[in-house]
């Protein structure tokens, strides 16, 4: 008997078959990959916070995983007076946890930016890292470019005044244009630019390029506009927060 | 000769007869797109990603592999089920199994190539919205066998892919002074090389709008060599 393909019924059966048989396939696919896309969402952010320290632009994705823990000494989380929230701060003896709300690490900053609209109810993590017997604290930041978010970590000096290191990230800013905050030539600059004023703090600015540039300021990407605006509103934002807690340690 | 066995001769050659893998027609079907019929210049499809894309080569090549990948593996399974689909909910059902393997090739980018799919980012996900990959299962997957449907796919995206990579060559070259990112004119920060002429890269060479201009002109030599694509009215 031939299978008449015009009638409803067989034209509803296909539609459910195919689906539920797409469905199956891509949940298992899905499923199946999750474990490995999760480690590799997780060993880059430990190589961005290890890439922004000086010296340690080399390490790779792979890398990281391993040598996370000789550099990154304490996590901690920061509320908005830069104060230690209570039972947060743990050194690099209690395991990376990504599911520990009291782990630094655990912080979805894209998620807070978006959902928690008050920035003084954020959540401020910070990395305090070792390079060589010197201090160092990496600062995470998150904010918008031009189509959506774009992030960075911040490697600050013990004193809180200097700006040591950073690395810059985006989810989907324009290739050759806003992309190119993640380009060395870009983070680079920021290096020894100063985020502190006679103790006061006093954010960088990320300038159009092609001007003489002070110590507070560097070029932005020229076509990027939106995207260096993001990336100098993100940092005068939440360096704040860093820089507080800094200058309070190095006074007590 | 009795009619039976003359039936059953001619059933014979009908067998002989069966195409080989890379006849003369479905060598045209790799050849084709690459100049007469390419997708983007001569059916004007794909121009959105052809004008997104192609900032920098890396990415306009990687975009052409994802593009390949996508089109081959949906033109032979909607060939495959060609006998199959419903007629009235085919376009639905072509969207779905591209939906289906472009999802499947951004979870496994991610999981296996993971600085690849960074660099794409959006793109993959723009890949379902590529004109030319409905194109082709409409117009060629739904009526052809298999192995065709997948020389057509691989036609259609290597002229895709072509165009792609030639303007993303003028546009890489003139807006960044770079190829594949390495420097060809020297640093622009360091003013070394060309730049220390006073050689300055073309901004409007990043934006969308060049590749307008790059395309045109490519559509201009490609009608110069061949004037039979000029439409007379």
């Amino acid at each position: 008997m031939a299978i008449n393909k015009d009638s409803n019924t067989y034209t509803i059966s296909f539609a459910i078959v195919l689906v539920v048989i797409v469905g199956g396939l891509l949940a298992m696919i899905a499923n199946g990959l999750k474990p490995i896309q999760d480690e590799n969402l997780m060993n880059e952010k430990k190589q961005n916070i290890l890439n922004c320290l000086p010296g340690n632009k080399a390490i790779s994705r792979d890398e990281a995983g391993s040598v996370f823990s000789d550099f990154v000494k304490q996590r901690v989380i920061l509320d908005y007076n830069g104060k230690i929230k209570d039972n947060t701060l743990l050194d690099n003896s209690v395991e990376l946890n990504n599911k520990n709300t009291n782990d630094a690490f655990s912080v979805d900053l894209l998620k807070e930016y978006k959902t928690i609209k008050d920035q003084e109810s954020r959540n401020y993590p910070l990395y305090i890292c070792d390079v060589k017997g010197q201090t160092y604290y990496v600062a995470p930041v998150m904010g918008k470019g031009l189509w959506a978010a774009v992030w960075g970590f911040i490697a600050l000096d013990d004193l809180g005044n200097k700006i040591s290191g950073t690395v810059f990230d985006h989810k989907s800013e324009t290739p050759g244009l806003g992309a190119e905050i993640s380009q060395d030539f870009f983070e680079d600059q920021f290096i020894g630019k100063l985020i502190s004023n006679n103790n006061d703090f006093k954010s960088i600015e990320v300038n159009k390029p092609g001007n003489p540039l002070n110590d507070y300021q560097v070029d932005g990407i020229s076509g990027g506009t939106f995207t260096s605006v993001g990336v100098e509103e993100m940092m005068s934002r939440t360096l704040v927060v860093y820089h507080k807690y800094i200058k309070n340690l190095n006074k007590s | 000769m009795s009619e039976q066995t003359v039936a059953i001769e001619e059933k014979k050659k009908v067998v002989k007869e069966r195409e080989p893998l890379f006849s003369k027609k479905n060598k045209k079907l790799i050849t084709d797109p690459l100049d007469e019929n390419n997708p983007i210049t001569i059916q004007v499809l794909g121009i959105c990603s052809a004008l997104a894309v192609t900032v920098q080569m890396k990415a306009a090549v990687v975009m052409s592999v994802a593009v390949l990948f996508v089109l081959i593996l949906a033109n032979v399974s909607v060939s495959l089920i060609r006998n199959l689909i419903p007629n009235r909910i085919r376009i639905i059902v072509q969207l779905v199994v591209v939906a289906a393997l472009v999802i499947i090739v951004d979870q496994v980018l991610k999981a296996y190539l993971f600085d690849v799919s960074k660099e794409l980012s959006v793109f993959v996900g723009l890949i379902i919205t590529n004109c030319i990959i409905m194109g082709r299962l409409e117009a060629f997957a739904l009526g052809n066998k298999p192995w065709p449907s997948a020389l057509d796919a691989i036609g259609n995206s290597l002229g895709y892919g072509m165009v792609l990579v030639i303007v993303s060559f003028f546009k890489e070259l003139f807006g960044s002074g770079k190829l594949f990112g390495f420097e060809i004119f020297g640093n622009a920060t360091e003013q070394t090389g060309l730049y220390a002429m006073g050689y300055m890269d073309n901004g409007l060479m990043l934006l969308p709008p060049s590749s307008l201009i790059i395309v045109a002109v490519y559509i201009w030599i490609q009608k110069l060599r061949n004037p039979s694509l000029i439409e007379t009215h």
